[in-house]
């Protein structure tokens, strides 16, 4: 597997990484775990005529809540770290369930958040889970910061909102007003698979009621699904078998699957609506404290 | 006094497997790692379309690239009459395409450049014309009337039929299916899938014009046939060429065949005078190189109401792809099918075998089994099951009546092979105990409740391994032998090379272990070195488990003439008559006076210092063993799944096998290669294939969709012993490498029908994904996995 030629520069700065971006004018490449584009460099899939390594720019690194609750994950923050975070574990259920399931172990050692976002595979777990969180992007350009809204973000299969010149230095999960529950299951036929089909639940709840909800799908159409709008299924409602039997039903109705290899499209649109089920039939028996 | 054969690495010691010393160091010698000075690289440039004709090839912008050296085409291999090449079941295979490419991935042209990236862009650079032509998938497609013809190359070629074959008694086995109270059948597709090692293909090919010197370091697990079939098809001396396989990264029958990429690295050094080396990439693996199985089978069981079997018919339908490249004894068209139900006392049977081409690559290697063994072992078992169903019996009941009884040995099959020897009963009995067979019922009910259905799978075979015996074994005439040659050097010390090849199965130690037993030699003193044909003796190679039934065997025929050498050495050093000594192991001594003996160290410095007068000196000596018969393990597998009925996902709760592969020489190595050929069965019953969609594009030609299990969710699997030495091998030993792909599968496939025996299903072809178990839940249906796959909405 030889990729064809590209330059290789490694900045210290952020800003020195988009001069170099600008100056590529849509030829240069961010170079983050290099999971997704190495592969794609050696299978020729992508030709960029040069790759711009963040990994040496210090400081991009941190997983952290700020005082109001909101979650901070800078663009160098890799799967394993967020898996193995205790404070993930104890304050964000749906990324610390879907951590695990991204890739494989080494694959996490690598491969970063932010980047897996970027790269908007319709198969990815992560784009779906800040979809699902109501999450955004800090991006950075030449003319300074913006914020993009995660509904806004992944246009298309591998194709996200940022400009050619403009680098994704966090992301940032708005933080609940009560308790945030949720999960993330997915459906894989090996450790390391992409999602067969996966499901991401966020839920923002008080005591036994449903605060705010969201949800996202990967792996059953040509891009990440947004299923928000099944939260109004949800909302100022008690998870009862009536309640997450519609809102299961209306996430399902989102999916756009396809028959292929992997099984049917009914199939997958019954798996995602068993998914739900399961996650939110979980959190219902959880004591919210 | 006597010596402890444990302690010197001897037959049954665990002894730590000497190559793990490099390999697990990264001092491993692959082809990859060669480096000739001057050394060009070659890149392959492959069809992506399935089936097309090939109006024009421009390479001139390839030729223009600076760092490229020659660029090969179809037309040029022709000019020389390479463009095709024989494959070893008697067909011609293409080198590179002249006329027609005949399945995605064939080698259309190669570059040879300064460096593999240059060799890569410059192929990028090549244009070729297609003229697209319906592509065919299956042997459906392949056998209607209206099908396009895919070897419109071959003269007499009728339609797209390889071949039609048979064996065994068809009016016996009518009579037997007229006579039976219940008949019984079923149908099923094993699929396409791939032995994918880990290290691909690949050569280094170096011709030094000056000494009309060939010498090809590349990945082969047979060299000697590579040495002979490069002189016929290059028409150069045999004794200028020398093939050399260095360490090889796991082989499982697909570094068998000759390969294009093989052939046009050679022709490339011949024309630039320079070393050229191929290294396949992961990709070129696995979308060219030999597939495994592919056979879709079709089978009757007659039956009396007590259970007794009277009779079987077999139809196997096989997919070769575009060329009939099977590496097979030449006598059998569909490998050895045949030794289905070897295990099982049946008085009739008659198989009938089809093979067809498709738009493919070819192959229909023995992936770890002696040829089609796993697919004849995988149709019984699915078969015996389904037959134990229908008659409403236990289905370990049914096995135990019918199995050939230990006292019946030798035993002739219905199809007329001859096993040796074997304890059935005993290895079920053993396996039923370990998961529990009794409670199993209680435990259903209990996993009931809880909304998981619960199955157990058996699955049993017998394998014949170690192909020939040269009365009916050969590939492409040459009879099917193996050989040893051993060296013992002045200190006692020794050189054994053999014509196998090692790869990865640990030779290197179990070879010394039987000189070690035989000669009393310590195995740390014994160096092992074979895949060199300038150096090794001449030999088959390794593939359906032959080396320890042939090779091993003959290994241990030399170290007895070489003992009989050092025989009359001590003789002389003991002043006696050689009538009046005696062995134990590593020692003779004087009968009647045990103290007085000489070691074979010191015998081996007689024949070097001190020989008696007229003995040649030296103390070495080659031996070629032609099997009397083949060897036959035995296995019993059994699985217990949990089968989650929303999502059609299975988990397995427990696996128990038991072997029985006769004398174990390291019990160690045994256990590592029934583990790993468990995990390769299961790879197949759960999640593995190659198929194909309608376009004849192939689906399982990356890692992404090709999938191999990980640590992670392969079962574990607990391992019992069953020892029923081999009669007929000198050291009693049966080759166990492949027995657990063979007969794994239909223990997980058995265990999930087994879940689903009261929803109306028969089968469900592997892999058996959930989805597929999902639907055959919910329809109630069989599920077929025939390609093309669905797609769409
Ligand atoms: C074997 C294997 C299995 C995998 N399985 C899964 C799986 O199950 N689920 C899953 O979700 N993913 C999976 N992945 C993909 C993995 O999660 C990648 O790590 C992830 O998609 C990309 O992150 P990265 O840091 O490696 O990005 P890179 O590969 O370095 O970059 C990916 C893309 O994003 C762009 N990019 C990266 N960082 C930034 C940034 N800060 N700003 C702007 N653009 C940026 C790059 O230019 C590139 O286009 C798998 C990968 C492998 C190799």
């Amino acid at each position: 597997m030889y990729p064809s030629r590209f330059k290789y520069e490694s900045p210290k700065t952020i800003a020195e990484a988009i001069k170099l971006l600008d100056a590529g004018k849509g030829e240069a490449k961010i170079l983050a775990g290099g999971q997704s584009l190495v592969p794609m460099l050696k299978l020729r899939f992508a030709f960029p005529e040069q790759l711009v390594d963040i990994n040496n720019i210090p400081g991009l690194d941190y997983i952290r809540f700020d005082a109001d609750g909101s979650l901070h994950i800078g663009a160098l923050v890799r799967h394993e770290h967020l898996e193995k975070s205790v404070e993930i574990t104890n304050r964000q259920p749906t990324i610390a369930a879907a951590a695990p399931l991204v890739a494989d172990p080494i694959v996490r050692t690598r491969g970063t958040f932010v980047g897996s976002v970027c790269h908007a595979d319709p198969q990815g777990d992560w784009a779906a889970t800040m979809i699902a969180l109501h999450g955004y992007l800090v991006v950075q350009g030449p003319k300074g910061k913006r914020n993009i809204d995660m509904k806004d973000f992944v246009l298309g299969p591998y194709a996200n909102a940022l400009n050619y010149n403009e680098i994704a230095i966090e992301a940032v999960i708005p933080a609940p007003k009560g308790v945030a529950r949720g999960g993330y299951l997915k459906l894989e036929r090996r450790v390391g698979d992409f999602a067969t089909a996966s499901v991401a639940v966020s839920l923002d709840m008080s005591s036994d009621t449903v605060l705010g909800a969201g949800f996202a799908l990967a792996g059953v159409g040509g891009k990440t699904i947004d299923a928000n709008e099944a939260a109004s299924a949800l909302i100022g409602q008690k998870l009862t078998d009536a309640t997450i039997a519609k809102a299961a039903a209306l996430v399902a109705a989102k999916a756009e699957p396809r028959t292929d290899h992997r099984g049917s499209a009914e199939y997958k649109r019954h798996i995602i609506e068993t998914f739900v089920k399961r996650i939110l039939i979980a959190n219902s028996e959880q004591k919210v404290a | 006094m006597k010596l402890d054969e444990v302690k010197i690495g001897g037959m049954g010691a665990s002894r730590r497997r000497v190559e793990d010393n490099r390999f697990i160091r990264g001092k491993g010698n692959y082809v990859d790692d060669i480096v000739l000075p001057g050394m060009l690289h070659m890149e392959i440039l492959r069809s992506p379309l399935a089936h097309a004709r090939i109006k024009s090839i421009d390479t001139s912008a390839a030729w223009d690239m600076p760092g490229v050296r020659l660029v090969l085409t179809g037309e040029m291999m022709a000019a020389r009459n390479l463009a095709w090449m024989p494959t070893l079941s008697y067909d011609t295979a293409a080198v590179l395409a002249t006329d027609k490419v005949r399945f995605q991935g064939q080698e259309v042209c190669a570059v040879i450049a300064d460096d593999p990236y240059i060799a890569k862009d410059a192929c990028g650079k090549i244009v070729v014309e297609y003229e697209v032509l319906p592509p065919i998938v299956n042997p459906v497609q392949a056998a209607a009337p209206d099908a396009v013809q895919i070897r419109d190359d071959k003269a007499g070629q009728v339609g797209n039929k390889v071949f039609d074959w048979e064996i065994g008694d068809k009016a016996r086995t009518d009579k037997a299916f007229a006579d039976a109270d219940v008949v019984s059948k079923i149908e099923l597709h094993y699929p396409r899938t791939h032995p994918s090692p880990m290290e691909t293909c690949g050569s280094l090919a170096d011709y030094d014009r000056a000494t009309g010197k060939l010498t090809v370091y590349m990945t082969s697990q047979a060299p000697h046939i590579v040495r002979a079939a490069v002189a016929m098809v290059a028409e150069l001396p045999e004794q200028n060429i020398r093939i050399v396989t260095p360490d090889i990264g796991g082989g499982f029958g697909n570094k068998v065949p000759i390969y294009p990429g093989y052939v046009i690295a050679i022709l490339a050094s011949i024309l630039t005078e320079k070393p050229v080396k191929w290294i396949e990439d992961k990709t070129g693996n696995l979308t060219s190189t030999g597939f495994g199985r592919d056979v879709y089978l079709k089978g009757e069981m007659a039956m009396r109401k007590d259970g007794k079997i009277l009779g079987v018919r077999m139809n196997t339908i096989s997919d070769h792809g575009a060329f009939f490249a099977d590496a097979q004894p030449s006598k059998f068209k569909i490998g050895l099918m045949h030794s289905a139900f070897a295990a099982y006392d049946i008085p009739t049977a008659h198989m009938f075998a089809t093979g067809y081409y498709t738009n493919k690559a070819p192959g229909g290697v023995a992936y770890r089994c002696s040829f089609r063994v796993t697919e004849a072992m995988f149709f019984q078992e699915r078969m015996v099951q389904a037959a134990a169903d229908d008659l409403g019996m236990d289905q370990a009941e049914f096995r135990r009546i019918n199995f050939v009884k230990d006292e019946q040995h030798p035993h002739r099959t219905a199809f007329g092979f001859l096993t040796d020897s074997g304890q059935y009963e005993k290895c079920l009995d053993i396996g039923l105990e370990a998961i529990g067979y009794k409670n199993f019922a209680a435990e259903k009910a209990e996993a009931a409740k809880r909304g998981r259905l619960l199955g157990i799978g058996i699955s049993t075979m017998t394998e014949p391994l170690g192909a020939g015996n040269s009365r009916e074994y050969d590939i492409l005439g040459i009879k099917m032998f193996d050989s040893a040659e051993l060296r013992i050097h002045m200190s006692g010390k020794a050189l054994l090379r053999t014509g196998s090849r090692g790869q990865g199965t640990g030779h290197e130690t179990t070879w010394a272990q039987i000189v070690a037993h035989e000669l009393g030699i310590p195995a740390d003193d014994i160096l092992v070195e074979e895949g060199d044909t300038d150096t090794a003796p001449f030999g088959m190679g390794t593939y359906a488990s032959r080396s320890t039934p042939v090779a091993g065997a003959a290994i241990a025929m030399v170290a007895r003439k070489v003992r009989a050498k050092a025989r009359k050495l001590a003789a002389h050093l003991l002043e006696v008559s050689e009538e009046d000594i005696e062995w134990e192991l590593g020692r003779f001594y004087v009968r009647g006076n045990q103290e007085r003996g000489v070691t074979i160290q010191e015998c081996a410095m007689a024949a070097y210092s001190n020989m008696p007068d007229g003995m040649e000196p030296g103390l070495e000596n080659v031996a070629y063993y032609d099997p009397p018969n083949l060897t036959w393990p035995f296995a019993c597998y059994i699985a217990k799944v949990e089968i989650d009925p929303e999502t059609g996902v299975w988990d397995v709760l427990q696996f128990v096998a038991v072997d029985d592969c006769g004398v174990r020489i390291n019990p160690m190595i045994v256990e590592g290669q029934i583990m790993g050929g468990l995990t390769e069965a299961y790879a197949m019953a759960n999640m593995q294939y190659q198929t194909y969609d309608e376009e004849g594009n192939i689906i399982g030609g990356n890692y992404m969709d090709f999938l191999l299990p990980t640590a992670w969710e392969t079962p574990g699997f607990e391992l019992y012993e069953v020892v029923t030495p081999c009669p007929h091998h000198p050291i009693g030993a049966k080759g166990v490498g492949e027995c657990a792909t063979v007969g794994g599968p239909a223990a997980f496939v058995n265990a999930v029908m087994d879940a689903l025996k009261d929803k109306g299903v028969r089968n469900i072809d592997m892999p058996l994904m959930p989805n597929r178990v999902y639907e055959a839940l919910t329809t109630g249906k069989d599920v077929y996995g025939m390609p093309p796959v669905r797609s769409g909405n």
